[in-house]
Parts: structure tokens; sequence; C-alpha cells
């Protein structure tokens, strides 16, 4: 079975509905205000454990969702 | 250690030194060849190769082994044309087999922007070397009698660009010639030997920690898949990578021959057959960034829907076996290849679904640039400041399948 998410609206739905979306984190040691456009536009923490993203449910309630997932094993967390 | 993988290559494993010249992380692809091209062109032959599993078990045995230069933008066409090149002389280069079969690509398109692209394709690659030409609905029914270019009604054939040179060869016979090449000349290869730092001192790199122990080396490069954003916060280096699943299925016996490699712009699909006879059948990566190895049925749901719209025969083979890699996909869709703005660490990543095919090059510039210092032209255009410095490589051919 493939990937599914809890939407507080719909209930529990196929990854395939939703559209994702990053939260960056700009990491504190870069200061300079470039450097941290720079890395805001294309670099990614991409943490092997888990994360905190933002789904937008596109193929349902049009809503945007928090969900906290261990990326190792695709597994839900609870308190996003 | 593998026992199938120890028997394939009767060589003696070495036990780790203390220090080696260079340190190469990932025994992929992309790390032997660096490592065989280091020791083959440059003479360099104290170097180490680290795989935290046995050579070759992650993206380099997960892709579908297909060999194309027919990209979009001129820097990737040359340098994915330098790759095809090498692949078809790799056989007689290291003197083993490795299932290379020249088989053409076509690259079918169902939308008049499809065809706008496949028109383009066929242009650019012309102009900077590779063999590709813009075909009509007939001709692909001449190249590939099996494809229905009513496109079950639904999806016409509308054209295609035939990419004469499309190729494929065997995944783990590359990895292996690669691997047999560097140890004949006295690179080390360490398996079952997972990074978990890196050593620092004063900004630069020194070495790295192991399971094994540490192990000092001048370079340190990094050619890890999917998991190549943990090595390089050791560093302090933020790549431009999120890690996400693609998926790969084949079915049994297909009795007939089908020689070309079949792929979709619109639908999003490419399908090959392997030298067993199977169909091996590829789409696009999952949506979610993840590192899971996870196989879902939605996949092959969709993926095999859309594949029998062109290929009808497809519907009544069975499917056999599923698969999945990890992919490091670049925010460009490109790879990022060189320096770091570390010392003594280099990178080569951003292999995303496109890896396999470019690992002869891959590993013959990433050498040439560990031996030299300098960054070799092919590759300048892929240096991970291009993205500070508004020099991004969009490329829509990259994938094809994006």
């Amino acid at each position: 079975m493939s990937l599914q998410l809890n939407c507080p609206t719909c209930g529990r739905r196929p990854v395939e509905e939703f559209i994702y979306g990053e939260i960056p984190v700009v990491p504190d040691v870069i200061v300079d205000a470039d450097a941290r456009d720079v890395d805001r536009a294309f670099m990614h923490s991409n943490p092997e454990g888990p994360l905190t993203e933002r789904w937008f449910h596109v193929y349902g309630c049009r809503r945007w969702i928090t969900v906290r997932r261990d990326t190792r094993t695709d597994q839900l967390l609870g308190g996003a | 250690m593998n026992e199938f993988v120890e028997r394939q290559i009767s060589l003696a494993w070495n036990d780790p030194k203390p220090a080696y010249d260079v340190v190469i992380v990932g025994g992929g692809g992309h790390g032997l060849a660096t490592a065989y091209y280091l020791a083959a062109r440059h003479g360099i032959t104290n170097v180490a190769v680290l795989e935290r599993k046995y050579i070759g078990s992650g993206n380099s045995g997960r892709n579908t082994t297909i060999i194309r230069s027919n990209y979009g933008i001129p820097e990737a066409v040359r340098f994915y044309q330098r790759s095809l090149e090498l692949y078809s002389t790799l056989e007689a280069e290291t003197g083993r087999w490795v299932m290379h079969k020249q088989k053409g690509l076509l690259w079918m398109a169902h939308t008049e922007a499809g065809v706008r692209a496949e028109r383009s394709r066929a242009t650019v690659n012309t102009l900077f070397g590779a063999k590709t030409e813009y075909v009509t609905p007939q001709q692909v029914k001449e190249i590939c009698p099996q494809v229905d270019i009513t496109g079950s009604g639904v999806w016409p054939v509308m054209g295609a660009s035939y990419h004469a040179e499309g190729a494929t060869a065997r995944h783990d016979r590359v990895v292996w010639a690669y691997a047999e090449g560097a140890m004949q000349r006295g690179v080390h290869i360490h398996q079952n030997t997972a990074v978990t730092g890196l050593q620092m001192n004063a900004g630069k790199v020194t070495g790295v920690q192991t399971n094994n122990g540490p192990i000092a080396a001048k370079i340190v490069v990094s050619a890890v898949g999917g998991h190549v954003t943990t090595l390089a916060a050791m560093a302090g280096v933020r790549l431009p990578i999120r890690t996400h699943p693609l998926q790969a299925y084949v079915t049994n016996h297909y009795a007939q021959s089908f020689d070309a490699i079949v792929a979709s712009m619109n639908l999003l699909f490419y399908v090959s057959q392997t030298a067993r006879g199977e169909m091996l059948i590829g789409a696009e990566i999952d949506r979610q960034p993840s590192y899971s190895y996870g196989a879902g049925h939605h996949f092959l749901q969709s993926c095999s829907h859309r594949a029998i719209t062109v290929l009808p025969f497809l519907r009544n083979l069975r499917i056999v076996r599923q698969w999945t890699g990890v992919c490091d996909m670049s925010a460009d869709y490109s790879p990022v290849m060189g320096v770091t703005g570390v010392d003594g660490f280099y990178v080569t990543t951003g292999w995303g679904t496109w890896g396999f095919k470019a690992i002869p090059a891959g590993g013959e510039q990433m050498a040439e640039l560990v031996a030299t210092g300098v960054t070799p032209e092919l590759i300048a255009p892929f240096a991970l400041d291009r993205f500070a410095r508004d020099r991004t490589m969009a490329d829509r051919g990259s994938a094809g399948t994006h």
C-alpha cells in the first residue's frame, strides 16, 4: 500500500491526492542575507528521520494540512 | 560481505589502511568509476572506496539501465554524449562483458506541446553531437511494431524523437567491471564500511569516521546516492538535494523481441526489454521525500494503465518483481559535481533518476578533478555554486518523466 495521509476533513487518503509543501529551514549559521535567500530558494535539509511538512489536499478538501512523518519508514508521527 | 559479489570479482579484498590519498564514499557506479579512472588514467592508486553494504547495492542496483544522451540543454548533451561514448568502449577498455547493447530510443509525444518538446530535443541534440531525429507516427510503427499509434484511441502518437544511440547495459556488470579494474590497479574497496562522520581540521576535511574506525584522507569524494545530504551536512555543506523514492518493475517473459526503448513524454513511462526477455517498466518519482524502500500498489496500477495505452500487448503479461531506489533529486534536475567550498571535500550527486547513464563520464571527470585540482570544462556548468550565481541548469529533458 502506498503512503496515506490523515486529512482532518476527508480522513485517511492516498498521498497521490496531495501536493507536497516543504517548510524551508535555513540554518542559523548562515548569516549573510543573500546566502540565506539562496539557501531558502534551493537548499534542502532532507532529514533522515522525523520531518514536519505541509501537504495541500488538491483532489479533496483543498486545504493545507501539517504532517509529521519519519522519512526512513514513511510512518506518520503524532504531534504535528 | 556478499558471497555472490565476491564470486564475481576474483581478487583479494584488502584490510583498511589508516590513511589514503583519496577516500571515495559510496561503492556504486559513480564511486567505483571515479576510483577506476583515478588509477587507470592518472596513476593515483592509494585510493579507498567505502561502501556501507555491498558494491552496487544502492541505486546502481535499482535503476532501469538506460544509456542515452538526448538531453534538452547543450551542456547536458555534451556531457551525456561523452558518457555514451565511454559506455560503448567500456568492454574493450576493461575486458569485461557488461552486456552493452545499442537499441535506439523512441520518445513519443501525444500533444502539440509534446511534439514541440521532441522537435526541440532533436534540434538541440543534433547541434551538440547526439544522434536524434524527429520521426512521424508511421516511422514509430516501423521502428517498434508493438506501439499502438492510435494510443488506444485516447492518446494518439503525434510524433516522436528517435535517439539511435540509445542503449542498455547490465547494471551490476558495469559496477563489477569498474571495481575489478580499480582493484587490479591497487585501489582498495571496503564493503560493510559505513561512514559515520567526517574528520575536520581548520575547516578542511581530513578523513572519515567509519564503523571500522577512522581513516585519514587528503581528499574525500562523496559518491553517495540518496543519503548524500546527511554526509554533506557533516562537512557543513548544504545541498540542493531532496531524496525521493523511484519505483520500477518487470513483467514475466515476453516471447517476442522488443528492440527499442520506448518512452512517452506525456504519459510518463518508459519500457524496455531485458536480456532475459522481461519487460522493464519505470515511471516518475514518488511525490513524498523519503528514504523508504517501500513499494506501493498505486504505482503499479497507474503506470501499467498508462503503458498499456500505447503498448497494448503488456496487458497479457504479469508483474513478477517490483523495487524501489532512493534518488538524490536536485533542484534543477541536473547533477551537482565538483568542489563544495570546503577544502578536501568533493561531491558528485544530484543523479536523481539519470545516474546510471552518467557513470563513465561522471567517474572520468571527477577523477580528473581529484587528480588535477582543476574542474574540467565538461562539468564546470554543473558546479554547486551555480545556484548562488543564478546559473541553474533546468533541463526538462533530463528525467523525461517529470
